[in-house]
C-alpha cells in the first residue's frame, strides 16, 4: 500500500527545488532550445558574402517588420529542386537501414549467446560489448582504414590464402560504410536484445516444452516476441545516429557516398553556407521524427496491451 | 538448467573477434618498425618515441583533457539536479519541455547541434575556443549523464530517504547523507560516460572551436585523412590502453566494493 | 508481579474481556495522539475521510484493513510524510499538522526497513542520534544500549546486507527506538518474515513494549497479527474507521458485516426480529428457520430486519438431531478442510439455492468415531450465546 510521497512544500524546500530544477532548465533554454530556434530562424535566411555570412542580422525590435520580411524559404526551395539533396536523404535512410538490419544479424546471436552464457561470465562479458564503445570513435573507424585500404591488411590475408589476387578495393565504397557503422553501433545494438534476453524468465520456455512445442519453436514463438521490445530499441539505436552520420561515410566512403550528415558539413565547410547548411539540418530533423513517433506508437501499443 | 553449446560459443568468439580484430591488428601494427604499414619489419617502439616529440599532438591532448575533465565535472552536476527534478519533481509545470530537452540531444545528430551551438556563439558573439567547446560538451555530455542517473533515480527506494528524514535529518541533509552516497555509483559512472563522450568528441569540437583551440580527435581526424602511419597507430594504441585501464579499472572496483558488502 | 507479567496474563485470557487498564474508557484520559476530522485526498481519490480517533499513552494500538484503505496513509500523516487536506493532528496535546518529519517526536519503523545500506549497523542506530547534535560519548552509550535490547551486540559493524531478514528487522526496531519517540509507528513490521520467526517476533515486540512503557501504532492487513498484538484495533474501511475496540471485542461483537466478515471466518443469516423478550430476540431467517439469540436489551425490534453473525467455532455439527429445539438447521457437508487442529467445514443449508455455513470441529482425538465425508447430511446447531446481531 504505497501512496504517492506529498511533497510538504515548506517555503525553504520550495525555494530549493526551484534551484534545483531552474538550473538545468535555464542551461538547457540557453544552450539547446534557443541554439535550435537560430537554426530554423537561420535556414530562412539568404546567403551573404560578409561576416557572418548570412542576412538579414537581427537588429533589434524596432526593426522587427523589415527583419521577418526578408526571411522566406528560399532554402527549403532549394532543397527540394536540387536532386543532389533529396538523392542525399534518400542514400542516408537507404544505409542506415541496410546497416541497422546487418547489425541486427550480427548483434542477435551475439547477445542470445550472452545471455546463455553461465552466469560468471556475464559481468565481463558485458564490459567486453561495451568496452569498444569507450574507446575512441575516430580510432575505430582508422583501424578499418588500415584494414581495407589496398594493400591493406584485408588485402594482404586474401591474397596470402589465395582468394583474390587484385586488390579487393573495399575502401570508399558505400558497403566499407556500411561496414564501418555496424562496426561502431553494434554494442548499442546487442545491450538492449542483451538485456530483454536476460530478463526472459527461463521457466516461460520449460512451459512452452512442457506444453509440447519444440525449441525451435518456443524460440519464434516465446523468445524472439519477449526480446521484441529490445530488439526495437536496439534498431532505433543504431538507424537514428546512423542517418546523421557524419565521420564513417567521410572517412570510409567515397566521392559517391552521398549521406546527408556530410552534405552538412561540406555545405558549412567547404561551401560556408549557413543557411543552406540549417536547412539541411531542420529537414534532417524531421527525417529523424518519424521512426521516433513510429517507435513511440509502438510502445504505447505494447503498454495498452498489457 | 543453462544450456551453453558450440552454437552459443562460435556466436560469442565470432561476435567478440568482429569487435576486437580491428582494433587487435592496429596496436600489432603500432609496434611495426617499418614506416610501410602493411610490411612486418620487426618490433619496435619508435613510433611512441616520435609521438613524444609531436608537440602539436601532445597540445592536442592535454587540451581535450582539460576540456573532457572540466565539461564532464559541470554536465554530471547539472544531470544530478536534472534526474532530481524528473523523477522527484512529479508533474510540475514544464516537465514536457524539460524532458525534451534532456531527450533530444541524445538523438539529435551530432552535426545539427554542432551547428546550432556555433550559431548561438555567434550571435552573442562569443569568442571561440576552449571555453565555447567546454560549454558544447558540458550540453551534450548533462543528457546523457542525466539518463545514467535518472534510471538509478528511479529504482532508488524513497523510504531510506524518508527514514533519515524520519530519524531527524531535513530534507537536503538526508539527500546529501544518505541518497548521494549510495547513488554514488551511478554519478561515478555518468561522469565517466560524460568524459569519454567528451574526449572522443570531433565533429562538435570541429563546428564549436576556433583556431587556437584544436582538440585531440580533431588532430588525428586531419592526420587520418591523410592516409594510416604508424604514428598514428601508436597514438590511438595508447588512447585505448588508457580507455581500456579506466573502465577496466573502474568495474573491478566496483566488482570489489560489491563482494566486500556482501 | 511486575506490570509486564500482568499484561500477559490479562492477554492470555482472551475471550473473557479482563484488562489491568483500559485508559480509553476512562472519561478524563488525556490522549497521546489525536486525529481531529483528518482528511487526505489525492485529486478524485479520498484516502481517508473526515477521521477521528485517539490513542492513549502506553498503548498498543493497531490500524487494520485491506491494501487502499487508508490505513498507511493515516500513519504517514503522523509521520509527517503526507499532510492532511482537512483537519488537525495532535500529538501529546499540540497540533503537529504542517511540521516536518525531521522534527516530529515520533519515529517510524518501515515495512521494507528501509536500512541504510552504505552504513553499519551501529552507524545505522546512531544516525538519528547524530541528527540531535547528541555528543559522541552519549551517542555510542545509546547505541550499545539498544543492541543489547535487540541482542545485536556482536553485530554492530555489519552491513545491512550482511544480516538476516530476522536481524535486519531488530537493526530497524532499535533504530526507530533510539530516539525515545513518543510513538513508535510500525508499518507492517513482521510482513517480511517467515511465519515462526514472526510469531517470536510478536512476543517480543510486546514484551518490549510493554518493558519500555511506549506507545505503539501498528499498520497491518494480518487479523492475527493485529490481534495477538494490540491492545485496540481500529477496523479501517474506505478511509473511514468502522470499528475501534480490543480484540475480542471485535471478534465477538463486530460492529457490522463488513468487520465480522474481514475479522475471521463468519456466517451471516438474514431475517426478522420476530419477538423480543427481555435480552432473547427471536429472528425468523430464511433456510435457517427461527434463530434465538442473547443480546443487549434494546438492541432489536420487532419487525426489523436482521443479521445474525455466527462464527464457525461455535456452531456445533453431528449426524443426529439435537435435543434443542431452537438455533438448529439440517444440511449437506459441500467441502471439508482439515486443517490440523481443526476441520473446517462447509455446509449447504436450505437446499440448492441455501446458503452455505461454516462450521469448525476441534480435532480433540486423532480419530473420529463416526467421521463425516462429502455429501454427508448433517446437523448444525449452536448455542443461544453464539450468535450477535450486527449492523449491516
Amino acid at each position: 500500500m504505497t501512496t504517492p510521497p506529498d511533497p510538504d512544500p515548506g517555503r525553504s524546500l520550495r525555494l530549493g527545488r526551484r534551484i534545483v530544477l531552474a538550473v538545468p532548465f535555464l542551461w538547457l533554454l540557453a544552450l539547446f532550445l534557443t541554439p535550435f530556434l537560430i537554426v530554423a530562424r537561420m535556414s530562412l535566411s539568404d546567403t551573404a558574402r560578409a561576416l557572418p555570412p548570412y542576412a538579414p542580422h537581427w537588429e533589434g525590435f524596432g526593426r522587427l517588420g523589415e527583419f521577418l520580411a526578408a526571411l522566406d524559404l528560399e532554402n527549403y526551395a532549394l532543397l527540394a529542386s536540387d536532386t543532389l539533396y533529396l538523392a542525399a536523404y534518400l542514400s542516408s535512410v537507404r544505409l542506415a537501414a541496410i546497416s541497422t538490419i546487418l547489425a541486427l544479424v550480427v548483434a542477435f546471436p551475439l547477445a542470445y549467446a550472452m545471455a546463455r552464457a553461465p552466469r560468471r561470465w556475464q559481468p565481463a562479458l558485458l564490459v567486453a560489448v561495451i568496452l569498444p564503445f569507450w574507446t575512441s570513435f575516430l580510432i575505430r573507424i582508422y583501424a578499418w582504414i588500415g584494414i581495407l585500404r589496398p594493400e591493406g591488411f584485408l588485402d594482404v590475408v586474401v591474397q596470402a590464402l589465395g582468394l583474390a589476387d587484385a586488390p579487393l578495393g573495399l575502401l570508399n565504397t558505400d558497403a566499407a560504410v556500411v561496414l564501418g557503422m555496424v562496426y561502431s553501433y553494434l554494442p548499442f545494438m546487442v545491450l538492449p536484445i542483451y538485456a530483454a534476453l536476460e530478463r526472459i524468465d527461463r521457466s516461460l520456455l520449460e512451459a512452452a516444452a512442457d506444453l509440447g512445442s519444440p525449441p525451435w519453436k518456443s524460440f519464434w514463438t516465446v523468445t524472439v516476441p519477449l526480446a521484441a521490445p529490445g530488439i526495437v530499441a536496439g534498431c532505433l539505436l543504431v538507424f537514428i545516429p546512423a542517418i546523421g552520420e557524419f565521420v564513417i561515410p567521410d572517412l570510409l566512403g567515397g566521392p559517391d557516398t552521398l549521406m546527408i550528415g556530410k552534405v552538412l558539413w561540406t555545405e558549412f565547410f567547404s561551401n560556408r553556407d549557413w543557411p543552406l547548411s540549417s536547412a539541411v539540418a531542420i529537414v534532417l530533423l524531421a527525417v529523424l521524427l518519424l521512426p521516433l513517433l513510429v517507435f513511440q506508437r509502438a510502445l504505447r501499443r505494447g503498454e495498452g496491451a498489457r | 538448467m543453462r544450456r551453453f553449446g558450440p552454437f552459443h560459443m562460435a556466436a560469442l568468439a565470432a561476435g567478440l573477434a568482429f569487435l576486437y580484430l580491428p582494433i587487435l591488428i592496429l596496436v600489432v601494427y603500432s609496434f611495426n618498425a617499418s614506416r610501410l604499414v602493411t610490411v612486418w619489419g620487426g618490433f619496435s617502439t619508435r613510433w611512441y618515441g616520435a609521438l613524444l616529440q609531436n608537440q602539436q599532438l601532445l597540445d592536442a591532448a592535454w587540451l581535450s583533457l582539460k576540456v573532457a575533465f572540466g565539461s564532464a565535472t559541470v554536465a554530471t552536476v547539472l544531470a544530478l539536479l536534472a534526474a532530481v527534478a524528473l523523477v522527484r519533481y512529479g508533474r510540475f509545470r514544464g516537465r514536457t519541455l524539460f524532458a525534451g530537452m534532456i531527450g533530444a540531444p541524445l538523438i539529435m545528430p551530432e552535426v545539427v547541434t554542432g551547428l546550432s551551438l556555433l550559431l548561438l556563439f555567434v550571435a552573442i558573439g562569443l569568442d571561440r575556443g576552449f571555453w565555447t567547446v567546454t560549454l558544447a560538451h558540458i550540453t551534450l555530455t548533462m543528457c546523457f549523464a542525466t539518463v545514467v542517473i535518472q534510471s538509478r533515480l528511479v529504482a532508488f527506494d524513497r523510504s531510506l530517504e524518508e527514514a533519515a528524514q524520519d530519524l531527524g535529518a531535513p530534507p537536503w541533509k538526508a539527500f546529501l547523507t544518505v541518497t548521494l552516497p549510495i547513488l554514488t555509483p551511478a554519478v561515478a559512472a555518468a561522469w565517466m560516460l560524460a568524459f569519454t563522450l567528451s574526449l572522443d568528441d570531433l565533429v562538435i569540437a570541429s563546428f564549436t572551436t576556433g583556431p587556437s583551440a584544436t582538440t585531440l580527435p580533431m588532430r588525428l581526424y586531419s592526420a587520418v585523412r591523410l592516409g594510416v602511419t604508424p604514428e598514428i597507430n601508436a597514438a590511438s594504441t595508447l588512447l585505448i590502453a588508457f580507455v581500456a585501464i579506466v573502465v577496466v579499472g573502474t568495474s573491478l572496483i566496483a566488482k570489489r566494493d560489491l563482494l566486500r558488502s556482501r | 508481579m511486575n506490570q509486564r507479567t500482568a499484561r500477559k496474563a490479562a492477554r492470555r485470557s482472551v475471550g473473557s474481556v479482563r484488562r489491568i487498564s483500559a485508559p480509553w474508557a476512562e472519561p478524563d484520559a488525556k490522549a497521546l495522539v489525536e486525529f481531529r476530522s483528518v482528511t487526505k485526498s489525492y485529486g478524485d481519490v479520498t484516502a481517508v475521510d473526515g477521521l477521528s480517533l485517539s490513542i492513549y499513552p502506553g498503548e498498543f494500538f493497531a490500524l487494520l484493513g485491506p491494501s487502499g484503505c487508508g490505513k498507511t496513509t493515516l500513519m504517514r500523516m503522523l509521520a509527517g510524510f503526507e499532510e492532511p487536506t482537512g483537519g488537525t493532528i495532535l500529538l501529546d496535546g499540540v497540533e503537529i499538522t504542517g511540521t516536518p518529519p525531521h522534527r516530529r517526536p515520533t519515529n517510524m519503523m518501515f515495512q521494507s526497513y528501509a536500512l541504510f545500506p552504505h552504513m553499519s549497523v551501529w552507524d545505522n542506530i546512531a544516525f538519528g542520534l547524530k541528527q540531535e547534535g547528541m555528543a559522541r560519548a552519549a551517542i555510542a552509550s545509546r547505541v550499545e544500549e539498544m543492541l543489547a535490547l535487540v541482542r545485536l551486540e556482536g553485530l554492530a559493524r555489519r552491513r545491512p546486507d550482511q544480516l538476516s531478514g530476522g536481524q535486519r528487522q531488530r537493526v530497524a526496531l532499535a533504530r526507530s527506538l533510539a530516539k525515545r519517540p513518543k510513538v513508535l509507528l510500525l508499518d507492517e513490521p513482521l510482513g517480511a518474515l517467515d511465519r515462526k520467526l514472526r510469531e517470536a517476533t510478536q512476543f517480543e515486540l510486546m514484551d518490549l513494549q510493554a518493558d519500555l512503557g511506549l506507545t505503539f501504532l501498528m499498520v497491518t492487513h494480518d487479523q492475527d497479527e493485529a490481534m495477538i498484538m494490540a491492545d485496540r484495533i481500529a477496523v479501517m474501511d474506505h478511509g473511514r474507521i468502522v470499528q475501534v475496540a480490543p480484540a475480542e471485542e471485535v471478534y465477538e461483537q463486530p460492529a457490522n458485516r463488513y468487520v465480522a466478515e474481514f475479522v475471521g471466518d463468519v456466517t451471516i443469516a438474514e431475517g426478522v426480529v420476530t419477538s423480543v423478550r427481555g435480552h432473547l430476540v427471536h429472528i425468523h431467517a430464511p433456510h435457517f428457520g427461527a434463530i434465538e439469540i442473547d443480546e443487549e436489551e434494546g438492541r432489536a425490534n420487532v419487525g426489523a430486519p436482521a443479521l445474525v453473525a455466527l462464527r464457525p467455532e461455535k456452531i456445533q455439527i453431528g449426524h443426529d438431531e439435537p435435543a434443542q429445539p431452537l438455533n438448529k438447521v439440517r444440511g449437506e457437508i459441500w467441502d471439508i478442510a482439515y486443517l490440523g487442529d481443526f476441520t473446517m467445514m462447509q455446509v449447504k443449508v436450505g437446499g440448492d439455492d441455501g446458503p452455505l455455513v461454516k462450521a469448525a470441529i476441534a480435532n480433540r482425538t486423532r480419530r473420529m468415531e463416526r467421521p463425516f465425508a462429502w455429501d454427508d447430511m448433517v446437523w448444525l446447531w449452536w448455542d443461544v450465546e453464539a450468535g450477535v446481531l450486527i449492523d449491516p
